[in-house]
């Protein structure tokens, strides 16, 4: 047994993370409102910000639980994108715009916090857009399938004494014919002659035919590319291009004609998409899992409660002391890493604190026996410590090999990648680390100094 | 505790599980969800309508619709094939004037194709996990017979899950989802957890009397781990059944795979690992 320097040491860390904790979990505001005798208390508590400078370092955390669709209402969209009529070289860079195309969609849409996301198998290719909180699935759905208005104007002659009040509008007034849905592809490529990053233009047969026009009617004019109405840019033209393949060449760096080539596929999708599954949860239902969910989750913990103190008298309440913190560190880590929580994952939290009580019970059972052979209480419970470690070491090994498996950290597409499972494994996962480090650590310096106290008095 | 004299008790109860489970398997196979099949779930309530109201939209629309349940009061629940946006909007419109304050609660909808690709990743899933337990059980335990008793416990559970699941399915509807798959793999992973602690109990009293033979070895692993097993498939059980009761109707039948998993993994630790090892020694004893 370490010395008390050690324990009570120990027992510091585990108050600071208990208090740590509870902190971190508490509402954003707690009223106090009692009557201690004459002291009459009402004040209320207000939850501090993870907002603090370290050194040089700003660290700022938002410190709420983020709910899954599931939970917090919203849509999953998962589309099919079809390469097939696409070069195999190009598919990257179209795949790429596709995203950047959604994505800016999205956000039109008003939906900041959405989530776009391409995946590739082989050959297959798939879009998942996620939307938290979306109400109009359909309005959504349509936008994101819509094509945006990109138009191509030409420049006019202004006469020198409106030059000063003409507007940008004014200047481009002539419209080409050509819009969106002839750009077949916009992407970046660099010039080999002078190594400076450029916007390549690729139109289908009609718009080649129009581009051909006005490359003609506008030679050494500019053509202004407008995006629903905004100008993207205002290239001028140099030579006329009768193939349909044009090239925006400027002072670009390659971020910026990333960025022109990722706003000109934005009137066309570069690769056309289907949607081959979509599901919906509205908020109301949402708010009714999570209120189920942690009602069965304090009744069973009420229960596992209850059952260990039947069975070990006070080393039972003090796992169950133990099984409290446990229940706040969790928490807490999923404020912190942070973790999205789904409704499989509350079974997987659930699950895991039935699993945490194991590595104590396994303890127990190990003390008793060495009760049973005549030692005294802490040599029993030192010894009941040393020897289940194996036990719970081997025993969880093989549900986080499970767990990884489920959870998928590479994100391998021959395994499962649905958002579904993974939120239960990573809870379950957590919850198992969680779940040692309070058997062996939390659990065990609180017996010390209880069994301690119980010795001396 | 002479546990392993009712060795032919637990041969018993194993034969007739696993008979169960592949007679229901076989002759009622399973429910499966649009996880796997494709379709669609629709589910929103409705006051004043009444079934066959909606019922009478789908046919217009020709569809056939595969279920029709009341989820809660003026709640439905709806399931038909695989539809496009366009279906969607058609029949949303037609719902919602029946009556008024139509609201959805959920809308998932999946191709077959999609479902097909499910299968196969579960499949790799399942294979994975098995290899990863099977060198993990492999490399703690180095006598194979240890390691052959703690793999065919493992799907000794994971059958009797697919089993009660196929009647599950034949009498109260119970689906086999993308859940369901995980729950099969959290069995496998609880069965071998069981089984490890058992075993490492034999191997520590076998260091500290050789001579013992291996029945007695093994009935006093189990009297001596039986009651952690039991108390700590309790506390899981505890959990588990709160989930199962108050949880709702989404993860009810998850709650329930991973429940059966469970309790079946505390058994066959006993049940059958055991005994199978016990048959193992006996036999290599006769032999030499």
């Amino acid at each position: 047994m370490p010395n008390k320097n050690r324990i009570q040491k120990n027992f510091f860390i585990i108050l600071l993370i208990f208090i740590f904790s509870l902190v971190l979990n508490m509402p954003q505001t707690l009223p106090l409102k009692f009557n201690l005798g004459p002291i009459k208390i009402d004040h209320t508590l207000y939850k501090p910000q993870l907002d603090f400078q370290l050194a040089s370092l700003r660290i700022q955390k938002n410190t709420d639980l983020k709910y899954g669709l599931d939970l917090a209402g919203g849509a999953s969209l998962l589309y099919e994108v079809d390469t097939s009529s696409t070069n195999a070289d190009n598919i990257d860079s179209a795949l790429e715009s596709l995203k950047s195309n959604i994505e800016r969609r999205v956000n039109l849409f008003g939906l900041s916090e959405a989530n776009v996301q391409v995946s590739s198998l082989s050959d297959k290719h798939r879009l998942t857009v996620e939307l938290p909180g979306v109400e109009n699935v359909s309005q959504a759905i349509s936008l994101i399938g819509r094509t945006a208005q990109l138009s191509f104007k030409g420049e006019v002659d202004i006469p020198p004494e409106a030059t000063a009040t003409a507007t940008i509008y004014d200047l481009f007034a002539e419209d080409t014919g050509l819009n969106g849905s002839h750009l077949v592809l916009s992407t970046v490529q660099v010039n080999p002659n002078t190594a400076q990053p450029e916007v390549s233009l690729k139109f289908n047969q009609e718009g080649a035919k129009l581009f051909q026009e006005a490359t003609q009617k506008y030679l050494g004019k500019s053509i202004a590319i407008f995006l629903d109405d905004v100008p993207v840019t205002t290239p001028v033209v140099q030579s006329v291009i009768p193939d349909g393949e044009a090239v925006i060449n400027g002072n670009f760096d390659s971020k910026s004609a990333k960025e022109l080539a990722a706003q000109l596929n934005a009137g066309a999708l570069p690769l056309p998409i289907t949607l081959i599954q979509q599901s919906s949860v509205g908020a109301t239902l949402g708010q009714d899992s999570i209120d189920k969910g942690l009602l069965a989750g304090l009744v069973g913990l009420a229960l596992v409660s209850l059952f260990m103190i039947a069975n070990y008298g006070y080393l039972g309440f003090i796992a169950d002391i133990g099984l409290l913190i446990y229940a706040l560190i969790t928490l807490s880590l999923y404020r912190l890493i942070p973790v999205t929580l789904t409704f499989p994952g509350i079974v997987g939290f659930i699950l895991s604190v039935g699993m945490a009580v194991d590595s104590n019970i396994l303890i127990f059972e190990r003390t008793r026996e060495e009760l049973r052979r005549g030692k005294d209480q802490q040599a029993a419970l030192e010894l009941g410590f040393g020897r289940a470690w194996d036990s719970i070491k081997d025993a969880n090994t093989c549900t986080i090999i499970t767990g990884l498996i489920l959870f998928n950290p590479f994100n391998w597409q021959f395994l499962n990648t649905s958002g579904m499972v993974r939120g239960f494994a990573v809870t379950l996962i957590l919850g198992i680390a969680v779940g040692i480090f309070t058997g062996v650590f939390v659990t065990r310096n609180l017996l010390r100094i209880f069994t301690r106290k119980s010795n001396q008095s | 505790m002479n546990i392993m004299k009712f060795r032919p008790l637990f041969f018993a109860i194993s034969f007739f599980l696993l008979s169960l489970s592949a007679f229901s398997i076989i002759k009622w196979s399973f429910k499966t969800s649009i996880d796997f099949a494709g379709g669609t779930i629709w589910e929103f309530t409705l006051p004043d309508t009444s079934q066959s109201d909606i019922e009478e939209v789908f046919a217009k629309n020709q569809l056939e619709i595969n279920s029709l349940n009341l989820s809660s009061q003026d709640t439905y629940l709806l399931k038909f094939s695989n539809i496009d946006q366009d279906q969607k909007a058609q029949l949303e419109q037609a719902v919602s004037s029946l009556a008024p304050d139509y609201q959805e609660l959920r809308f998932e909808t999946l191709s077959p194709s999609l479902g097909k690709e499910l299968l196969s990743k579960t499949i790799y899933a399942v294979i994975l996990s098995s290899l990863a337990l099977l060198l993990f059980i492999g490399s703690r335990f180095k006598d194979f017979s240890f390691g052959i008793a703690a793999v065919l416990a493992m799907f000794h559970d994971a059958f009797i899950l697919l089993g009660s699941f196929s009647l599950f399915g034949h009498f109260f509807g119970a689906e086999l989802d993308a859940l369901f798959v995980t729950a099969v793999l959290t069995t496998l992973s609880s069965s071998v957890h069981d089984t490890v602690v058992t075993f490492d109990r034999i191997r520590e009293l076998k260091r500290q009397n050789y001579r013992l033979d291996w029945t007695a070895l093994a009935n006093q692993a189990v009297t001596e781990t039986l009651t952690r097993s039991i108390n700590n498939s309790m506390t899981i059980i505890f959990m588990l059944t709160a989930l199962v009761v108050l949880g709702g109707q989404t993860t009810k039948w998850f709650a329930t795979a991973l429940l059966v998993g469970v309790v079946a993994g505390t058994y066959s630790s006993i049940g059958v690992a055991i005994p199978l090892v016990l048959f193992w020694k006996k036999r290599i004893q006769k032999q030499q």
